[in-house]
């Protein structure tokens, strides 16, 4: 008896909290369906006028849906350098003592500590200058300094989880590094690589500060261009809340697919 | 092969280089490639000295290094003394740290 | 696990080395020299020494905003770590398909893009159009985040709880699952209560994750900038002005780029060292419970 109160309370809290995540977000999804006359006019809890307009004018208009397009590229090219340069390194600092290794590594973790204002000037000049200003290229590189910080972190707690004997086993089979690498070690340590790949994802999409500053037109991210709601006439209330709605999307396929290593992965595999 | 080395140099011009600030890199570059060397020849052990954590020689040069940075801060933001007294006393505390710490 | 001595890991770490390198020393370096002139543009610097330095150290308006900061980062950790450890305990422990949904509404607003959190909370607490203070004004209390600076700074605050507690209970989520069973049985034998459980089972084993989840939130909220940039614009007056703020007005805004550089660096040496300290101890504890760990296994080994 006394066991099911206690879960019912657990319930409640539950509940409680979820509502409080959810709340805003709901009221941000009603307002996209929303007139702005009916949002400025009266407060309701639903739609009175229920309108797709807010969503056509994006879908319709190319410098609003180049945002999102714009976005995705420079996420999934973060994502893969990310994944690329972090994997080796990451096996490197769980495997091996070389020389400056946890100097290196507090180093590393030092960059995701900087925080972006500080090196905002800079990486438009550096980008600048070799050429890379307004590609997805600059802002997948600019994002990589902080995500690649954290995916080293997280993969290396991953590997460690792997005994040493699997790697000496291989070797002694007659399998060279990279075939060892590819064939039987990334696969062991799969839910590590989703869960670093949703972070790497997760970092670069959220990040408006760095994308708006290295991009002016041709990979302007959507986070940008959602301030050209603000007009001469006040801002686009319905318009700007569509925009946002349809950020979150993305958001909620990604930890979808990796839901099952969540658990797991946001302990960084050091539990 | 000439020509290419002012536009290599024009390539970085925008980074604003000054005579003490490259001397502070070279400096800082020095000590690590150095310490590194020395690593290689000679690597060393943990050991406990006056800090109160165990450290290796290049966790006592990190500590001395943040600590003359943050001297220099002090003694730039609350007295008016000259910078080069904050540069003798990082010195002083460096050598002590990497010895004794 | 016992690792080799071999040199040769460097090859593999090369890649990662140069990329981050490129990315974080050119600038780091480019703001250091920045600091120490007075930049008109491209062609025309002026060395000034430590001016900047000077100036900035000494600049009482920066005083406000890095002790604001300073409150703001230690509120929410007061707030976010509790709040996240008691959600995390409240979870239900069976996985099944509403574990996960549970999981993935926990999850959400870390997935949406800081501007669009500012923006939900900038409609959401408003009097006129949002639910939220709508409701507080309904229940009597004068509450307007536009013109007062303590509401705006509570509305920020709660911004940010209800924006990052998620990633603090999911950690310390992933902790508890990690606990056996065979933990809570003998707990039940010994008829421990509740309490008891969770001082001396539960939260020695939440730890590990519970140092990372400090580090990160102490490394996230003190660099908060979008946020309260959508939601308050640093208003009213400096009430919600924190340090990347106050930095991004000097650089973008007045482009002040010495004064800003200077600024840099000292904000970037303040991170430096209290991420050291965290991560000093974080190290320091994972080699004590090694030792013990061992000293254990030795003794039920012989």
């Amino acid at each position: 008896m006394q066991t099911k109160d206690m879960s019912m309370r657990k319930l409640l809290g539950l509940i409680l909290y979820i509502s409080f995540i959810l709340l805003p977000i709901y009221w941000l999804l009603m307002m996209s369906f929303k007139t702005n006359e009916e949002i400025l006019a009266q407060l309701t809890l639903w739609p009175q006028d229920f309108t797709f307009k807010n969503y056509i004018t994006i879908f319709t208009d190319s410098t609003w849906y180049m945002g999102y397009v714009n976005s995705m590229i420079y996420v999934v090219l973060n994502t893969a350098i990310t994944l690329t340069v972090a994997l080796p390194a990451a096996y490197a600092f769980s495997r091996f003592k070389f020389v400056g290794d946890k100097h290196l590594f507090f180093w590393l973790l030092s960059n995701r500590m900087a925080p972006p204002a500080v090196f905002l000037l800079p990486f438009f000049q550096l980008y600048s200058s070799v050429g890379l200003f307004d590609t997805h290229l600059a802002v997948a590189l600019a994002h990589c300094l902080f995500s690649i910080p954290l995916a080293v972190w997280i993969l290396e707690g991953f590997m460690s989880g792997v005994p040493k004997e699997i790697d000496e086993t291989a070797f002694i089979d007659g399998y060279s590094f990279g075939r060892f690498f590819i064939k039987i070690f990334l696969p062991m340590i799969r839910s590590g690589i989703g869960v670093t790949a949703f972070f790497s994802f997760m970092f670069s999409w959220v990040e408006l500060l760095l994308a708006r500053t290295l991009t002016s037109v041709d990979a302007k991210p959507i986070s940008a261009i959602m301030t050209r709601t603000v007009g001469a006439a006040g801002i686009d209330w319905g318009l700007l809340a569509a925009a946002g709605v349809l950020t979150i999307i993305p958001g909620i396929l990604v930890i979808w697919f990796v839901r099952n290593h969540v658990a797991k992965g946001f302990a960084l595999g050091r539990v | 092969m000439e020509d290419d080395l002012p536009e290599a140099i024009s390539l970085f011009a925008w980074m604003a280089w000054t005579q003490p600030t490259a001397l502070f890199f070279v400096g800082i570059g020095t000590i690590i490639l150095i310490m590194t060397v020395y690593e290689i020849k000679r690597p060393c052990a943990q050991r406990k000295g006056f800090l109160p954590i165990a450290t290796t020689r290049g966790d006592r040069l990190f500590i001395s290094l943040l600590t003359s940075a943050f001297l220099h801060l002090i003694v730039l933001g609350a007295t008016d003394w000259s910078i080069w007294i904050a540069l003798a006393i990082s010195t002083f505390l460096l050598l002590i740290t990497l010895r004794w710490g | 696990m016992t690792k080799l001595r071999n040199n040769k890991a460097w090859w593999l770490v090369l890649p990662m080395f140069v990329l981050v390198a490129f990315s974080a020393i050119i600038p780091l370096m480019t703001v250091v020299n920045y600091s120490v002139q007075d930049i008109f543009d491209q062609n025309t610097a002026y060395f000034v020494g430590v001016e900047w330095y000077q100036e900035v150290l000494r600049d009482t308006r920066l005083h406000d905003s890095l002790i604001r900061q300073f409150i703001f980062s230690f509120s929410v950790l007061v707030i976010e770590i509790p709040l996240g450890i008691l959600i995390a305990l409240l979870m239900p422990k069976t996985p099944n398909w509403k574990t996960s949904l549970v999981l993935i509404l926990l999850a959400l607003p870390l997935l949406i893009p800081w501007n669009v959190v500012g923006t939900i909370w900038q409609v959401f607490a408003r009097g006129d159009i949002g639910l939220f203070g709508w409701a507080v004004n309904a229940l009597g209390i004068d509450y307007n985040y536009t013109s007062n600076s303590l509401d705006a700074w509570l509305t920020v605050l709660l911004m940010d709880v209800w924006h990052w507690t998620p990633l603090v209970a999911l950690l310390c989520y992933s902790g508890l699952r990690a606990i056996p069973n065979a933990y809570y049985q003998a707990a039940q034998i010994d008829r421990a209560s509740r309490w008891a459980v969770f001082r001396y089972i539960q939260l020695p084993r939440l730890k590990s994750v519970l140092v990372i989840a400090v580090l990160l939130r102490f490394m996230d909220s003190f660099m908060i900038y979008t946020e309260p940039f959508v939601l308050t614009g640093g208003g009213p007056g400096n009430a919600t002005t924190f340090l990347s703020q106050s930095l991004t007005q000097m650089a973008v805004g007045q482009f002040d780029l010495g004064p800003a550089a200077a600024f840099s660096l000292i904000y970037f040496l303040i991170v430096l060292l209290v991420s050291w300290l965290f991560f000093t101890t974080l190290t320091y504890e994972r080699e004590d419970t090694a030792q013990y760990k061992a000293v254990q296994h030795n003794e039920g080994g012989s």
